[in-house]
C-alpha cells in the first residue's frame, strides 16, 4: 500500500465500525439460539444413548416384554418390545392409507373442485384450527366414536382411525398447499389441448404435486407414530405379549410400552425404556430421511 | 398482402366440422370463391346477404351470416366474408369491472388474424374467450355470443373440452410439461384419445413446428431442458399434433431473444396456410410483419378498429388508432 496518496475513506469510519459491532452483536445472539436447539437436541439424544447402550440388542427387537427385568440382559429367555414395533408398523401403515385417501381426497377435492364460495372458506378455516386441537381430544373423539359407537373395542383399528383424524387437518393443509404450487400455466397447457378437468388433475396436478403431498404426509405419520395420548385414550395397551395379527386385534405400541416400563420403579425398566426411546426415535429419522428425499429426487429445479 | 391472403384462402381445402354437427346451420364449403375483395363488403357490413349472392348460394347463411349491430362497431371492416368466427356483442367481466365492451368482429379462415393495443385493453381476454379459457377463471362471466361456424359456442349445449380440442392455445410463456420432447407433443392426442400413430403425428407436428432438426435425438429428453425459444416451439407442436382449426397465440414470443422471436414469426406465417391463427402481440412491427388482419383494442376494453393489417399500419380511419400506431401513446 502506497503511503504517499491520501487515503480518500477515511471520512465516517468510527461510525461504520460501531454499526458494525452492533451487528456482530446481533449475529452471536441469533447464532446462541440456534445453539440451543441443537444443544437440547445432542444432550437428549446423548442420555438416551448412554443409557439405553448395552441394552438394544437384537434380543430386545425380537422378544416380546416380561415382568421379571432380568430377562432384558441376556436372562434365561430374551426380553423386548418386539409386539410394540410390530404395532407401531401395522398402526402407521393403517394410518397411512386411510390418510392418503381421506387427506388427498379432501385437499383435491376443496383446492381443485369446491367453488370458492363461503362454505368453501368455512370448511377450510375450519381445517386449519382442527390442526391445533391438542391429541388427547381426538383421543376422545376416537373413544367415543369408534370404541364406543361403532364397538370396535380397543383394537388397531380403533387406533388406526383415531390417528387418522389427529393428522387428517395437518395434511389435508399440507396437500393444499402443494396442489396450490402447481403453476396454473400447467394447468392450461393441459385444458388449452382439450383434456378435462380429471385429465387434468391426473395427468398434471398429482404428479408436480406428488412430492410435496408424500413429504407433508410422511412429515404428519411420523408425528402420529410418537404419538401416545390418543393411544391411551382408545385404550391401547401398555404391555402386549403377543403381537397384533389383525385388524381387529389388540394392541400395544412403542410410545405406549415406553411409557410403561419408564413408570416403573426397577432401573432396568429404566434401560429398556431408553433402548425403547432410541428405537422409536431411529424410525422416527427414517421416515423424516425418507421425506427429504422424496423432496429432493422430485425438486422440479434439480 | 390481401390479395396474397386471398389466393392463400382460395388455394387451401379443409374439411371443416362445427362442434355440434347435428345443429350445423350451414354447409361448409371449400370451393367458395375466395377472391371478393374483403374490402368490398364494409359499407354493407349489416346487409351482407347483398354481397354474399356474388358467391356461391348455398352459403348466404354461413360466413358473415350472423348479423352485426350497427352500433358498437368498430371502424374498418369487421365482416370478413370467410368468417370462422364471429364475435357479437361480446362483452367479459372479471367480478364488477369489464374487461371487454361490446366487441364485434369477424375472424377470416386461414391467415394471420393479430390482436394489438396498449396492454390491459382486454386482447388476451379476448383470444381465451375464443376457446373458453375464460371458464376457469372464477369470476369471469360472459355475455354476447361469440360464433364458431355459426355456433354460438357459450350455447348450453357446446361442451368447452370438445371446443378446446378445435381450438388450440399457445401461452406467454413456454409451458411445456416436464415430461420428455415427445410425450409433450403426444400429450393432446393422448388425452383426446386420438392414440393410433402417435409416433408419426408427433414427429409431423414437431416437422411442422421446426423443431425436428433441433430434438431429432432427444425426444427422450425432459421438454424443459430445451431452450425458451425451443420451448416455446414445442408448445406450437404440442397445440397442432392434434390438428385443431384455429390457434389461438397469446404474445408467443413476448418471453423470447430476436432470434427466437423471428423463428416463431416465421413459424406462424407457415402455420397460417393450413390454419386459422389468431395471435396477441404487443409488437406493432411484429403484427405489420406477419397478419393479415390486425383488430386494434384501446383502453376499457374497445375493439376501435379492424381491418386488412396494410390498412391499419397505413391509413387506418380511427385517430387514436394513428395516435397508437404512431407510438404517440400506449
Ligand atoms: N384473472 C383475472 N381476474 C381479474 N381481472 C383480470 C384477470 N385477467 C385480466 N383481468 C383484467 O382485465 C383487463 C384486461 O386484461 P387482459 O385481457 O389480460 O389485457 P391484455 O392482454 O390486453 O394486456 C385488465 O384490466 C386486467 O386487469
Ligand atoms: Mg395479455
Amino acid at each position: 500500500m502506497s503511503t504517499e496518496t491520501e487515503n480518500p475513506f477515511t471520512e465516517g469510519t468510527d461510525d461504520i465500525e460501531r454499526k458494525r459491532t452492533i451487528g456482530r452483536v446481533f449475529v452471536g445472539v441469533c447464532f446462541g439460539s440456534a445453539m440451543v436447539g441443537v444443544a437440547a437436541l445432542v444432550i437428549l439424544l446423548a442420555d438416551v444413548i448412554i443409557e439405553a447402550w448395552g441394552w438394544l440388542t437384537w434380543d430386545f427387537l425380537l422378544y416380546p416384554p416380561t415382568q421379571s427385568p432380568d430377562n432384558f440382559l441376556g436372562g434365561i429367555r430374551g426380553a423386548g418390545i418386539y409386539p410394540a414395533i410390530v404395532g407401531s408398523i401395522f398402526l402407521i401403515a393403517l394410518t397411512a392409507v386411510f390418510t392418503l385417501f381421506l387427506g388427498v381426497g379432501a385437499a383435491i377435492y376443496l383446492e381443485e373442485y369446491a367453488p370458492e364460495n363461503r362454505l368453501t372458506s368455512f370448511i377450510e378455516a375450519n381445517i386449519a384450527n382442527l390442526a391445533g386441537v391438542p391429541s388427547i381430544v381426538y383421543g376422545l373423539l376416537g373413544l367415543a366414536v369408534f370404541v364406543r359407537g361403532a364397538q370396535l373395542g380397543a383394537v388397531l383399528l380403533a387406533g388406526a382411525l383415531t390417528l387418522t383424524l389427529l393428522i387428517l387437518p395437518i395434511v389435508i393443509v399440507s396437500t393444499q398447499e402443494a396442489l396450490r404450487a402447481v403453476p396454473d400455466s400447467q394447468r392450461n397447457a393441459a385444458y388449452g389441448v382439450g383434456a378435462t378437468q380429471w385429465q387434468v388433475t391426473r395427468d398434471v396436478v398429482l404428479p408436480r404435486a406428488l412430492p410435496g403431498i408424500m413429504t407433508g404426509t410422511i412429515l404428519s405419520l411420523s408425528r402420529a407414530i410418537g404419538e401416545t395420548a390418543p393411544l391411551i385414550m382408545v385404550g391401547a395397551a401398555t404391555t402386549m405379549l403377543t403381537a397384533p395379527d389383525g385388524l381387529m386385534s389388540p394392541f400395544s405400541a412403542m410410545p405406549m410400552q415406553i411409557f410403561d416400563w419408564a413408570a416403573r420403579p426397577q432401573t432396568e425398566f429404566h434401560h429398556a425404556a431408553a433402548a425403547g426411546i432410541v428405537v422409536l426415535l431411529t424410525i422416527l429419522l427414517l421416515m423424516n430421511l425418507c421425506a427429504i428425499l422424496i423432496r429432493n429426487k422430485y425438486d422440479p429445479r434439480s | 398482402m390481401s390479395d396474397e391472403t386471398t389466393g392463400r384462402l382460395g388455394g387451401l381445402k379443409r374439411t371443416v366440422a362445427t362442434i355440434a354437427p347435428g345443429e350445423s346451420r350451414f354447409e361448409t364449403s371449400n370451393t367458395r370463391d375466395a377472391n371478393v375483395e374483403t374490402t368490398d363488403m364494409t359499407a354493407e357490413a349489416g346487409q351482407s346477404d347483398v354481397a354474399t349472392t356474388e358467391r356461391n348460394e348455398t352459403e348466404s347463411s354461413s360466413s358473415g351470416g350472423v348479423e352485426m349491430p350497427t352500433s358498437d362497431r368498430p371502424l374498418g371492416t369487421p365482416r370478413v366474408d370467410d368468417a370462422v368466427i364471429e364475435a357479437r356483442d361480446l362483452d367479459v367481466f372479471y367480478g364488477d369491472t369489464q374487461a371487454l365492451n361490446e366487441i364485434n368482429m369477424d375472424i377470416p379462415e386461414q391467415g394471420v388474424t393479430a390482436l394489438i393495443g396498449p396492454s390491459g385493453c382486454g386482447k388476451s381476454t379476448f383470444l381465451r374467450s375464443i376457446n373458453r379459457m375464460n371458464d376457469l377463471i372464477d369470476v369471469a362471466r360472459v355475455e354476447g355470443e361469440l360464433y364458431f361456424h355459426g355456433k354460438n359456442i357459450y350455447d348450453d349445449d357446446v361442451d368447452p373440452v370438445a371446443l378446446r380440442r378445435k381450438i388450440g392455445m399457445v401461452f406467454q410463456k413456454p409451458n411445456p410439461f416436464p415430461k420428455s420432447i415427445f410425450d409433450n407433443v403426444a400429450y393432446g392426442l393422448r388425452v383426446q384419445g386420438k392414440d393410433d400413430d402417435v409416433e408419426e403425428k408427433v414427429h409431423t407436428a414437431l416437422e411442422r413446428a421446426a423443431l425436428i432438426d433441433e430434438v431429432e435425438d432427444q425426444l427422450d429428453e425432459s421438454g424443459l431442458d430445451l431452450s425458451g425459444g425451443q420451448q416455446q416451439r414445442l408448445c406450437i407442436a404440442r397445440a397442432i399434433a392434434t390438428d385443431p382449426e384455429v390457434i389461438l397465440m397469446d404474445e408467443p414470443a413476448s418471453a423470447l431473444d430476436p432470434v427466437a422471436t423471428s423463428k416463431i414469426e416465421d413459424l406462424v406465417e407457415e402455420l397460417a396456410q393450413e390454419y386459422t391463427v389468431v395471435i396477441v402481440t404487443h409488437n406493432m412491427q411484429q403484427a405489420a410483419r406477419i397478419s393479415d388482419k390486425t383488430a386494434v383494442f384501446l383502453t376499457g376494453g374497445h375493439l376501435v378498429e379492424f381491418d386488412d393489417t396494410n390498412k391499419i399500419f397505413e391509413n387506418p380511419e380511427s385517430d387514436r388508432v394513428e395516435d397508437y400506431i404512431t407510438g404517440k401513446f400506449g
